[in-house]
């Protein structure tokens, strides 16, 4: 049993110069043999192992990362929680999703920053006016709070939004998800992992898969770059690298990898204490606590697993910026990065079984997979034990592409993610 | 972001270009003669290469002609570009 963080923990390791905390999770060598192996050490897999381990009673399994965890997509986020999805499936999800994380802190004895400060989104034709109406009319449909503001209603709750009707994209209004918000994203790696880890579960990192063993249509193990680990469940995280493992079961997915940007400013003074998101000129920007803007890029349209993306991606974002926030035009812009996100044709996730017989995948969370890690987590631990999905994950199957029975929120979504 | 030599207009950077994904894709000679599973097969899955990927671009602010690329996905080097219809290029 680990000890438990509290302010009488803080206070005891005080005494000791902050030296001795106990470790979050160890750094075992992998076993011969594990009841299911996860692939992928991101939010997602370690959220997969946790519930796992704590709701279905696997404790002998393991995670397997080839670089650290929370390195990957989790560490490159831009933090946003919300689920005013407009279709059934989605809201389901995303909502399901959105419940764990209100009490996540509490559950992991970890704090992940969660903060319902609102996420805002902006619409600047008559067409998004429709369509982000439809949207909320559908979101409180399904239980999910969900606002409509007008332009000065707008400018009310963000006063730096430029509303002037003059400018290339005018603000006509918008939706506001009060519940909704953003986590520390590290946090939220590092809280499963601890989680996980004290339930028994292997957490190993710079383990790199190099092939599936199979037998027939079934699993046998992995190859890895740690040896051979023998297991008759496979469950998939791997994000933008989905369709590598894939491969080497010998299958093919609907994804397509490409690289997602995103970058923060220098700090400054709290200026802006909600999120704002805008589909139409995509441009999305939040502050967090160290006060730097945390602001989403676009993809680029090319497959590409390079971590990097184009500069006329930051540019047209950074324009978008300016023109909705001028107090920001002389922010200068500290960091910038890329992400390799794996992009199904109808921008929903797969939480899927697959033809090969304890080879399950989480993929296909494209440019919006943060927001869901607790939720995802937690029905994917559900199909991979009981073999079967849960009632919440079973639209999201890989079987979908082949029914036609798919969840488009490519235009219906509040921004492309 | 990286520079495409366009096999009509020469060296331009690729934000002028739009990336159409895979290439080599062949359209089903009998489409009403198509499974669901095939249809799938053409429709969504993708081999989504890590490496050597064989893939169409279109010159859309330029000539607005479609070619062939051989590029590395890993690291966004060019092998080769090749006209549409051309054989590809053997590895």
């Amino acid at each position: 049993m680990k000890n438990r963080y509290s302010i009488f923990s803080l206070i005891k390791n005080a005494f000791s110069y902050h030296e001795n905390w106990e470790k979050a999770w160890k750094d075992p060598t992998p076993k011969k043999e594990y009841d299911a192996v996860i692939v992928g050490g991101g939010g997602h897999g370690l959220a997969t192992a946790y519930y796992l381990a704590k709701k279905h009673n696997m404790k002998n399994i393991a995670v397997v990362e080839k670089g650290w965890i929370g390195g990957g997509n989790t560490g490159r986020n831009t933090t946003i929680i919300r689920s005013n999805y407009l279709w059934d499936a989605s809201a389901g999800l995303y909502n399901h999703a959105l419940k764990i994380w209100e009490g996540l802190s509490q559950e992991l004895n970890y704090n992940v920053m969660f903060s319902q400060r609102g996420v805002m989104n902006l619409a600047h034709n008559l067409q998004d006016v429709r369509d982000l109406k439809r949207r909320t009319h559908a979101n409180r449909l399904n239980g999910i709070d969900a606002e409509y503001l007008n332009t000065e209603e707008v400018k009310k709750f963000c006063p730096i939004i430029n509303t002037s009707p003059d400018i290339r994209y005018p603000v006509l209004g918008g939706t506001l998800q009060r519940r909704a918000g953003t986590a520390r994203h590290d946090a939220v790696a590092w809280g499963y992992a601890r989680g996980a880890d004290e339930m028994g579960v292997d957490i190993i990192q710079n383990c790199e898969v190099k092939a599936i063993k199979r037998n027939g249509d079934s699993v046998e193990g992995l190859e890895t770059t740690k040896g051979f680990i023998k297991t008759n469940k496979i469950g998939v995280v791997a994000a933008g690298h989905s369709s590598v493992i894939a491969n080497m079961a010998g299958l093919k997915l609907p994804l397509e990898s490409k690289p997602l940007q995103a970058l923060v400013s220098e700090p400054v003074k709290p200026v802006i204490d909600t999120v704002v998101m805008s589909n139409a000129v995509h441009a999305y920007v939040s502050q967090s606590d160290k006060g730097e803007l945390v602001i989403g890029a676009g993809t680029d349209d090319y497959i590409s697993y390079s971590q990097k993306g184009s500069h006329d991606i930051v540019e047209g974002t950074l324009n978008a910026i300016l023109e909705l926030y001028p107090i920001f035009s002389r922010m200068r812009m500290l960091r910038q990065w890329g992400g390799i996100v794996d992009i199904c044709p109808d921008a929903s996730p797969i939480i899927s079984k697959t033809s090969i017989k304890g080879l399950y995948f989480n993929c296909g969370w494209g440019t919006g997979g943060f927001k869901a890690t607790p939720g995802s987590g937690d029905l994917f631990a559900h199909t991979i034990a009981n073999d079967e999905p849960h009632e919440l994950n079973a639209a999201f199957n890989i079987n979908r592409f082949v029914s036609g029975d798919l969840v488009d929120e490519h235009g219906a979504a509040a921004v492309a993610h | 972001m990286f520079i495409i030599n366009c096999p009509f207009c020469g060296e331009r950077e690729q934000s002028e270009f739009k990336a159409g994904g895979e290439a080599h894709i062949e359209r089903p000679k009998q489409p009403t003669e198509l499974s669901d599973d095939e249809w799938a097969e053409y429709l969504f899955m993708r081999k989504n290469i890590k490496g050597i990927q064989f893939e169409r671009w279109n010159h859309i602010h330029g000539c607005r002609k479609w070619f062939n690329m051989v590029r590395d996905t890993s690291n966004d080097e060019i092998k080769a570009i090749y006209k549409m219809g051309e054989k590809p290029p053997v590895k």
